[in-house]
């Protein structure tokens, strides 16, 4: 078994409004020079291969056909 | 009029959509389960209704794009069927990859459950024949995520092609790229909207604005025979 983190996350250019909302709170708690924040998410998949190449493509293949919507989102690929 | 509704576990508009399929068309429509690998034969629409399908998990109509019925829904779209996705059927459609974009979580972060005025931009298709060009009408909106975004190519392609069936027009509320309401599929046979026309077919419910699309359904398939 291989366990793969996969990081998600809106494209450059996409509207990320809740890291705005964030953006905005954490200045109203008083931290001061917070520049853009933006929100994502993050996958662990476990897959049953030990090949750490494949197992890489595999995620691919899953971020590429679901866990990622590309049109919106880019993601990366990592052994967790 | 042969009509379809599909629906997933945690849809809850398909019985507003088969009350306004009827209402215009006298005919009712089948419901077909998402776990089917078959459409019933000859039908003139496949309609996803709204709803919030699999809870929304991972992005709204994600897994609803994988669901096995989606195969022949494709299939049925690629054979140039009609196709009708509304809020989170829109959502499907666009995950699906059978229209271009996306809808992100609304500009404004809120969900917004309201009225909203549309203007029909294309009066020419099956959806829309009932309406004037640049008619306005009231719509019911329901949703988080309906903010349609897609890339300059893909927005500039749409426009081009005059595939913006319908466009808000009062306010832009949930942040929507060229006020983009509704889209159709290069055929114009698969639409996808984010408000509710099914939920305005009744005066006593709070009007008719929405019957004109499903009263040009009923009548584009009349006459399909």
């Amino acid at each position: 078994m291989t366990k793969l983190k996969v990081t998600v996350f809106p494209k450059a250019g996409v509207l990320d409004p809740q890291g705005k909302a964030i953006e905005r709170a954490l200045g109203n708690l008083g931290f001061a020079g917070v520049g853009e924040v933006r929100v994502g998410k993050v996958m662990v998949v476990e897959v049953n291969e030990a090949d750490p190449a494949k197992a890489r493509a595999l995620g691919e293949d899953m971020a590429r056909r679901l866990l990622a919507n590309t049109v919106i989102e880019s993601f990366t690929v990592e052994a967790a | 009029m042969k009509a379809a509704i599909v629906h997933f576990p945690g849809t809850n508009r398909e019985r507003d959509m088969a009350i306004a399929l009827r209402q215009a068309s006298g005919q009712r429509p089948q419901m077909v389960w998402h776990r089917e690998t078959e459409l019933p034969l000859g039908l003139d629409l496949v309609v996803l209704p709204g709803g919030f399908s699999y809870g929304d998990y991972l992005r709204c109509g994600a897994m609803a794009a994988q669901s096995p019925v989606m195969g022949a829904v494709r299939d049925f779209a690629a054979k140039g069927g009609h196709v009708l996705g509304v809020c989170n059927g829109f959502q499907m459609l666009t995950e699906a990859g059978l229209l271009p974009g996306a809808l992100l979580r609304n500009a404004s972060l809120r969900f917004l459950a309201m009225d909203c005025t549309m203007k029909v931009e294309r009066a020419d298709t099956a959806y829309t024949r009932h309406f004037q060009p640049g008619q306005r009408f009231k719509a019911t909106m329901a949703h988080g995520d309906g903010n349609y975004f897609a890339d300059d190519a893909t927005i500039e392609r749409l426009e081009g092609e005059n595939r913006v069936v319908f466009r808000y027009d009062d306010e832009n509320l949930n942040g929507s790229r060229n006020a983009i309401a509704g889209i159709c599929s290069e055929n114009g046979r698969v639409l996808g909207l984010m408000p509710h026309p099914e939920n305005c077919v009744d005066p006593i419910v709070g009007g008719e604005d929405g019957l004109p699309l499903f009263l040009s359904l009923a009548e584009s398939f009349a006459e399909a025979g």
